[in-house]
């Protein structure tokens, strides 16, 4: 059968299952929006910015394990895109971008909106593709759902010029593709995985940490009967909440610069450290010179080799994809007669447990001014526990993390690689597509919900009713707080000055717009947004400007060189 | 230390920009980089010639093998190899200059491939200290121009490279 390219693109969309495509329309992409408005099985989304889009199917594809999908034009629709690519890139999120090119006689030429898209993209993506002949076009568009989905998942970009849009080729989706130079190691070495488990076996002081490869693997099912198989303590890094419950008494809550005590102190101080999906990163181990004086064996389960021993040396490598790795070793914990030292493992625990009695997440619940703490905290009560929670990134990023417990994977949607402020409504937006009928909250700051604000517009035309929990402190809290603590208190244009009126600029969008200032409202605040289940409401939460987020490992220190509040 | 890395990647557009800029992104050095077609016109070789410490070229090999396009990824100077470097030199060759010129490139098994009345441009092979020695056994002011194509290498003996 002769199809255009447009046709062809929508109907591998079909035939990939996709429902939702987040885009933005413009010259070089106006034959693949007229196939769109053909078809009623893939629904687009409208967004009113191109990194909306991004984000939005990033939010998408988190919170739902699909691949997110996003169309966007050429040029500047590229550009604008660019930053969502890069923050799905940097978290390993499965995406497919389609973008218009100008006609490939045109290439070259500084066309108008020509940009260098497979240039420009490609050291933030997994692969990327330029379609120059028709014919090629359903075989690309099925290797980029491939490459996207396997291995260590990512966005993979196809481009196609705009005259290939409208060419004619005989149509067949393949159903399946190998690629002689893809070919991602997916089972664990079983020789690695036995001398795993014999050292795990016999540990004195185990810790497991765990990142979101164990998310994106939906992995979490084998690592928490590993570990209530085990006994062992668990941490997880800020992209691995929810792959163990946060309300396990296994669990020591998130590790790493705004760390707990205890699991900072119990990644230093273990003897046998078992990291699942996990990458080492300079926000989770520190000063990684300072963590090599302590003594332990490390065991790294991760699908891509490169991960491996990039950071830190670790004794017992394992390539694989992580649930598979994890039922072998359950397989063989479970067939043998030995069991980890139990007296050892009691002392451990009583060394946690004294860790874990400096409260170092306590803060002054007596304050006359909100404390952000305590919004998260009410979140939590309100929402079981149970919300799909996006955020932006600085402080209140870092509050949720500490703050709300998260027992299921695919509950906890930020942007940690990157660190992308905007990310966060238009996450949310993915998330609540994905999800209908599930409560999701977006929680910001007055200076993240800026970059994409444009998004409230989005959010109307399609009835998102997202929950906005802006924890507004005036400043740019966390370059606020760095100021405070390393730049002798000059606030550098931290400051949010001429900030908008958040309740009427919710309102002017046709959505809900609450302003709270006391501490005795948040909680009957959250219950009315909450109650209000059909509308988007936006909470404007004047908190105490000076709070800060402890406990913290300055850069360039170690793990056990926190500060606490209570040194400040 | 240095490595010499050979590569198989698909021929295919942006293959080669894929992996200069995976070197120039992560801060890892070039030497030298050359490339071509194989015997299978779908693939080519190539050979970096790097410099780094063992765990800099574990994870250049590593990021390598990542990139969709490369097939295979082989570190030469894991094992027994021959390297070799094609060189074209043109110098200056003129009055009493000149025989001294032709006997250079004689014991340099250089081949003189094209001769004007002031000047000769010579082909030389070999590994590239060789390449090295000959110009620093020339005077400095009497080369024209050089152009190097940088390392090639292959394993000995059965060591083979192919998919
Ligand atoms: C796009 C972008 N620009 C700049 C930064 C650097 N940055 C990190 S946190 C932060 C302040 C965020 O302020 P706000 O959204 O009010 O959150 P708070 O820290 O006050 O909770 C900034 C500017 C960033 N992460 N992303």
């Amino acid at each position: 059968m002769q199809l255009t390219g447009a046709e062809i693109v929508i109907r591998c969309l079909q035939e990939e299952g996709v429902e939702y495509v987040f885009g933005y329309p413009g010259g070089a992409v106006l034959n693949i929006y007229d196939e769109l408005f053909k078809q009623e099985q893939v629904k687009h989304v409208l967004v009113r910015h191109e990194q909306g889009a991004a984000h939005a199917a990033d939010g998408y594809s988190r919170s739902s394990h699909k691949v997110g999908v996003c169309l966007v034009t050429s040029g500047p629709g590229v550009t604008n895109a660019v930053t969502g690519i890069a923050t799905a890139y940097m978290d390993s999120i499965p995406m497919v971008i389609i973008t218009g090119q100008v006609p490939t006689h045109a290439i070259g030429q500084d066309a108008f909106q020509e940009c260098d898209t497979v240039g420009i993209t490609r050291p933030c993506v997994k692969h990327n593709f330029l379609v120059k002949d028709v014919a090629q076009l359903a075989v690309t568009m099925k290797k980029a759902f491939y490459l996207a989905q396997t291995g260590r998942p990512g966005p993979v970009l196809v481009d196609i010029p705009k005259d290939v849009t409208q060419a004619k080729a005989e149509y067949s989706y393949p159903k399946t593709i190998s690629l002689r130079s893809y070919n991602p190691v997916t089972r664990g070495h079983a020789g690695q995985i036995k001398k795993a488990v014999g050292l795990l076996l016999e540990a004195k002081r185990p810790m497991v940490y765990t990142g979101g490869g164990v998310i994106l693997n939906t992995a979490a099912p084998q690592l928490t009967r590993l570990l209530r198989l085990l006994g062992f303590p668990c941490t997880n890094t800020l992209m691995g909440l929810g792959g163990f419950p946060g309300t396990d008494p296994q669990f020591t809550g998130m590790l790493g610069m705004h760390g707990t005590y205890e699991s900072n102190m119990a990644m230093q101080s273990c003897d046998v450290l078992l990291a699942v999906g996990s990458r080492f990163d300079d926000r989770v181990i520190g000063n990684p010179t300072h963590f090599f004086r302590a003594d332990r064996k490390i065991i790294h389960i991760d699908i891509d080799p490169s991960s491996i021993s990039k950071r830190v040396r670790v004794d017992v490598p394992i390539v694989g994809y992580v649930a598979d790795v994890l039922d072998e070793m359950l397989k063989l914990i479970e067939s043998s007669p030995q069991r980890p030292d139990a007296q050892a493992l009691k002392e451990w625990w009583g060394q946690i447990k004294e860790w874990q009695r400096k409260d170092c997440l306590k803060y002054d619940r007596k304050s006359a001014l909100i404390k952000p703490q305590y919004v998260i905290e009410k979140l939590y009560e309100l929402t079981g526990g149970d919300a799909i929670i996006t955020s932006d990134v600085g402080q209140h990023q870092m509050w949720v993390a500490q703050y709300y417990k998260f027992d299921k994977p695919r509950r906890w949607i930020n942007s940690g690689g990157l660190g992308t402020m905007g990310f966060g409504l238009p996450a949310a937006m993915g998330a609540i597509l994905a999800n209908p009928g599930a409560t999701v909250a977006c929680v910001t700051g007055e200076a993240s919900i800026q970059m994409c604000i444009q998004e409230l517009s989005t959010c109307k035309q399609y009835h998102l009713p997202v929950k906005i929990v802006n924890l507004n402190n005036k400043y740019m809290g966390m370059v606020r707080q760095w100021q405070q603590f390393f730049y002798g208190n000059r606030y550098a244009e931290s400051y949010m000055d001429a900030l908008p009126d958040f309740t009427k600029l919710a309102e002017a969008y046709g959505h809900v717009g609450m302003k709270v200032e006391k501490p005795g409202d948040v909680e009957g605040a959250l219950r009315e947004a909450f109650k209000l289940k059909d509308r988007l409401v936006f909470l404007d939460m004047i908190t105490d400007q000076a709070e800060n987020v402890f406990p913290m490992i300055p850069g360039g220190k170690g793990l056990t060189e926190m500060i606490f509040a209570e040194e400040l | 230390m240095r490595h010499i890395l050979s590569i198989l990647v698909e021929n295919e557009a942006g293959a080669l920009s894929r992996i200069s800029g995976l070197f120039s992104a992560r801060g890892y050095n070039i030497e030298s980089l050359t490339v071509a077609p194989t015997e299978d016109a779908t693939m080519s070789r190539m050979t970096i010639v790097t410099a780094g410490s063992d765990d800099v070229v574990e994870q250049i090999t590593k990021q390598l093998n990542k990139l969709v396009e490369v097939v295979k990824v082989v570190d030469l100077t894991d094992g027994n190899h021959i390297e070799r470097e094609l060189m074209l030199v043109k110098v200056r060759a003129a009055g009493k200059d000149r025989d001294e010129m032709k006997r250079l490139a004689d014991i340099f098994r250089g081949r003189i491939l094209d001769v004007t009345d002031k000047s000769y441009t010579i082909e030389l092979t070999g590994p590239g200290e060789k390449l090295d020695a000959f110009l620093q056994a020339i005077e400095p002011g009497a080369i024209l121009e050089t152009v190097r194509t940088g390392a090639s290498g292959i394993g000995r003996g059965e060591r083979i490279l192919r998919v």
